[in-house]
Order: C-alpha cells, then structure tokens, then sequence
C-alpha cells in the first residue's frame, strides 16, 4: 500500500530493482547506472518530504504500514509486561499499557493502539478508547506513581469513542480526570504523539512534563475532515481545514503547545521502522535524564505552569 | 360571476402603520405553554405550568444568584485574539466581531465575584449565544483566573457550564484550553476551596471532559442536554436510534455523574446550603 504522492518513488525503487535484476541475470555492469537511479531517488523523496502539504502528513499519520504503539514498545524495550483492565468494567482494546525495560530503565507504557488488518482493527476500535480505556489508563498511571517508575504515553487516535455506552459510563468525566491527575503526578511524564492526535481523546493521555510529536504526525481539536464538515458542510474541504487547523508538529511547536519534534526517517516512520524507534528511544532517554534531575515538585509546578501559559488573548 | 368581488387592492396599509405586538413578550415552550416573559422573568426563567427551564445566559444568572445583583465583574475587557490567522467562509476575527454586536458580550464566558446569601462566592458562566458558548482562549484564560481569584480569596467557585465544546477556530488553543482549566481545578482542589459544577443545557464536548466534570459536586438542571459527544455524532456513529431521554440530565444522573438535579427556582438556597454544610 502507497500514497499517491509516494508513487513516483515506488515506481522509481521498482525500476532500480528490475534494473538490478536484469543486470544479474545478463552479467551486464551497469553500476553507474544505479548509482544514478539511486541518487535521483533519494532526490525525489527529499524534494517530496520536506515540502509535504499539511494534509499529506495527515495521510502519512494515517499509513496504512505506519507503525502503531506496540511496534514501537516492543522495538525499544528489551522486556514488555502487558497490563489489563481498568479494574472496573472491561479491558478496552484500544488503549494499552504495560511496564517495560529500555536499557535498564524501567517505564510505564501507556496507549493507544490501532489493528493493522480489519479483525484487528475492530477489536481495537479503531484506535478510539471507551472510558473504561481512559480510566485503565490512569490506574496504570497511578500504579507508576507509586513505584516511582516514569510513564510515557503514545497517542494514536482518531478520537475518543463516541458511542452510547461510552456516554452511559462517562466519556467526558473520564477524560477530564485524567487531565486533572495527571497534572499532579509525581513521576515524570512524556507523551508522544506518533501519529493521529485527535482532540479531547488524544488529550486524556496527553498531560506531559514533555509532549512530543514525531515529524509526520498531527494534533488538534478536531480532525481535518470533521472540521470540513462542520464549517463547510461536507467533508470536501478537509485539505483547506488541515491548513486553516495548523496541525502539523512543525506549527504546533511554533505556537509553543508542544516542546518538541521527533524527525522520522525520510519517507516517514513507516519506511523505516527501526530508525524510527532508535530516535524515539534517543529522545526519550535525553529527556528522561533532564526530568529526573527536577524535584517532583519542580517538575508538578512547571507542568501546570506551561499549560497555563497556552492560549491568546487581548486585553 | 363570483359572488364577492373585490374592492380595493391587496393589502394597503403601510408596513409601518401595521400594529403588532412587539416580539420577546410571549415565550413559547416546547410543550405549548405560552407564557408572558415578565412572569417568566420573577419565575427564574422557569415556566410555572411545566417547569420547562428556558435557556438563559451569564446576564439572567448573575441576576437569580448575587444578592440584590451586585457584583464585581473580573477580567471584563477580555477578547478573542487570532492566533492561527483562521479562516473558513468568513476570517474569524470577522465573525468575533459580528457575534459581539450581536450578542453585547465580549466572549462566551463572565465571571464575577460577589455575595450569595451573604457569602462571597466567584461565579464563571457561560452564554451560548455567543458561538455556542464555544470555549476558545478567552473562555480558558477567564475561568482560570476566576479560579486564581477564588484561590488568593479562598472564596468557593461556581461554574456554570452551557457549551458545544471547544471553538474549533483556535484549534490546537482551544484544545489546550481543557488542560488549562484542569490544571487551574487541581490546584484548587488541593487547596481545598469548593468547587460546584453546575450543567445546563447545553453541556458538551470539550467542556463536560474538563472543568464540568471536575466538580467536588456536579449538578444539573432538569432536561438539560449533557454529554461527550453530540447526539448527531452518536447517531451515526452506531446506526441507530437513540434512547429515549439518552444524555438528558436524569440519564446523567441515574448513571452516577451528577450529586443531583436542581430546580432553577431553588438554585440559590440549595447552593447556599450545601457550601453551608462543607463550610460547619
């Protein structure tokens, strides 16, 4: 599976590869013409991801070979426990947790996570969380807290699931007091957008003393088609609502909502998965060292403190 | 031949000259109550027959709550600004401008600090006539510095919730604006300051998955819309019907998210009472 605007790079990577081939098969040298087709195509995919349209990187936020919350926990623990339930009613598929062990460190891992074939994708929900995922999420939280180990949450969600028995249990309270806990929790917190971050339900998890974004993924109030619909009355206009939302990582770090971005492979996360993780691993490590530094009161104050600070106003 | 024949033209009185009851006189309830707004208006905007609770915004409130409606209004020359240069058929800062010709109000939420039956109390609410009572910075700035007032003070805090959610034209802002307030609320909390969430209709989105929610007491009015998602989304979402009554305040009740539902007509005595009895 590809974009459309990855085809001409994968026509030209075919290319290179039959060209390989039928070199081999014929006993033919033609290494200056590979050395050719090679650069060209590392020309392209620069000239294509560095000047990506803001709904492009939605769609690459949305690759269908992106990888997910778990592909990357995995990738960088060396040890991952799973943990279930919320302790209350159920336990929602679509939002993980677990402790791990990355390089001797112990972590909490928290997220959403999406299926990657259709069954999957209906036992996670889509990557959307019910209250009982919200609310699973902060008992491992809480369970983090109290063996002092640091949490780092992964968002990847379209939104928080909008359905009936989602209201009968309190899809708002849910959220609201994860925003509320997690604000006093007194081990350091990093969250992680690594691919959709989709309002209030990217939000319930998103309460960090960092919160990062890797390069192609996006974070608003709404998602870009949702948006279309609601201003322009049909979902037509969702590259004109991307624009108008600045949701990329580069503009949300402009505007200071987030503190920082995690470059992706060239040709995104998915091209490359293990590079992807190394550099996530690299940066939650670095940031690690910097928070465990801070007293926990230190590192409360200022994380209520810069979320106080968002918003514009004039006076 | 008809048997009635017209004598003069159509209708010749001038627009102008046309006598017509001046409109807002009458309210009309969605049961068919008709009744007239100075009743309604010593009524606390209840109608008697029904008790149907007629939408009303920070104005009408201030009014029923704040003994002899005195108060001192906090941050009121607060105004939206333009961060993301937004623009969908209209530039934002067009549409803010018409909403508060429209409305007289400078954004979708007051907050003003004064006396309930004797005891000082700061009280945040919401007008929906404003964009829907979207919250956006301004909503988020004024609430947090209506808690940062009740915090200095140690004044208990009302919140007076009646929202569509977050105002989409502030994006990533308005997003951030639920943290705000949460972070602002659990200060307020540890400083053990009361802190009542009142809903009413409307309350939904971005608004009931933070601060209304948060309340040490969350109540309602009766019938009033309260919810995550819309009920349209919802709709679509399963495919099918929705109860009846489905994120009415009684559902929201009965599934365990609210203390309990007050009538507007005891709104003040039963506030009063209950911040009386944390207060012993």
């Amino acid at each position: 599976m590809h974009l459309e605007f990855e085809k001409p790079i994968v026509d030209l990577e075919a290319k290179l590869n039959e060209m390989k081939r039928l070199a081999s098969d014929n006993g033919v040298d033609v290494t200056d013409a590979v050395h050719k087709l090679e650069d060209k195509i590392i020309r392209l995919k620069e000239e294509t991801f560095t000047n990506l349209t803001r709904w492009q990187r939605v769609q690459l936020s949305r690759h269908p070979d992106r990888p997910y919350t778990l592909d990357y926990i995995y990738e960088i623990t060396n040890e991952f426990i799973e943990l279930h339930g919320d302790r209350a009613v159920s336990d929602d598929k679509a939002m993980i947790g677990g402790l791990g062990e990355m390089d001797g460190q112990s972590v909490m891992f928290i997220g959403q996570q999406k299926g990657r074939n259709t069954k999957q994708r209906q036992m996670r929900n889509f990557g959307m969380a019910n209250p009982d995922g919200y609310r699973k999420a902060l008992r491992l939280m809480k369970t983090a807290e109290k063996f002092n180990v640091p949490i780092i949450t992964f968002i990847d969600t379209p939104g928080a699931f909008p359905g009936l028995e989602a209201e009968e249990r309190g899809q708002g309270e849910a959220i609201a007091r994860n925003l509320k806990e997690m604000m006093t929790l007194k081990v350091p917190v990093i969250c992680i957008v690594i691919g959709e971050g989709a309002s209030g339900g990217a939000l319930g998890i998103g309460i960090g003393d960092r919160v990062l974004m890797l390069e192609n993924s996006w974070y608003s109030v709404i998602s870009p088609e949702n948006c279309s619909a609601i201003l322009w009355r049909t979902w037509d206009y969702k590259e004109q609502a991307a624009d108008a939302l600045k949701l990329t990582a580069k503009d949300m770090l402009g505007v200071n909502l987030v503190d920082g971005i995690i470059k992706e492979p060239l040709g995104g996360a998915h091209t490359d998965m293990k590079s992807a993780a190394a550099e996530i691993k690299k940066v939650i490590f670095a940031e690690l060292k910097k928070l465990q530094k801070m007293s926990a009161e230190e590192r409360i104050s200022s994380r209520i403190d810069k979320f106080c600070a968002m918003g514009v106003v004039s006076e | 031949m008809a048997w009635f024949k017209r004598q003069d033209k159509g209708i010749l009185t001038p627009t102008d000259e046309k006598r017509e009851a001046p409109d807002g006189l009458w309210y009309k309830t969605p049961s068919g109550n008709i009744i007239h707004i100075r009743e309604l208006k010593n009524n606390a905007y209840v109608c008697p027959d029904d008790d149907f609770h007629v939408r009303i915004g920070s104005k009408e409130y201030f009014e029923i709550l704040f003994d002899n409606n005195k108060f001192q209004e906090l941050d009121a020359n607060m105004k939206s600004a333009d961060p993301l240069k937004f623009t969908d058929s209209a530039p934002y800062p067009k549409r803010i401008e018409a909403s508060i010709k429209k409305t007289g109000l400078n954004d979708a939420v007051r907050s003003a600090v004064g006396k309930m039956n004797g005891s000082e109390i700061v009280i945040a609410c919401m007008d929906f006539t404003f964009i829907g009572g979207s919250m956006g910075s301004v909503v988020g700035e004024k609430i947090a510095r209506a808690i940062d007032h009740s915090l200095k003070h140690k004044i208990p805090f009302l919140m007076i919730s009646k929202s569509g959610g977050a105002r989409m034209m502030e994006a990533g802002f308005s997003l951030m604006q639920m943290a705000k307030t949460s972070a602002k609320l659990a200060l307020l909390s540890e400083a053990k300051i009361p802190y009542i969430s009142l809903l009413t209709d409307p309350t939904t989105g971005g608004v009931t998955a933070s601060f209304a929610m948060l309340g040490d007491f969350n109540i309602a009015e009766p019938g009033a819309l309260i919810g995550f998602a819309g009920p349209r989304v919802i709709r679509e979402t399963i495919g099918k019907d929705l109860p009846k009554g489905f994120q009415s305040a009684e559902f929201v009740l009965d599934h365990g998210f609210l203390d309990f539902i007050v009538d507007r007509r005891n709104l003040k005595t039963k506030l009063t009472n209950l911040l009386k009895l944390i207060n012993n």
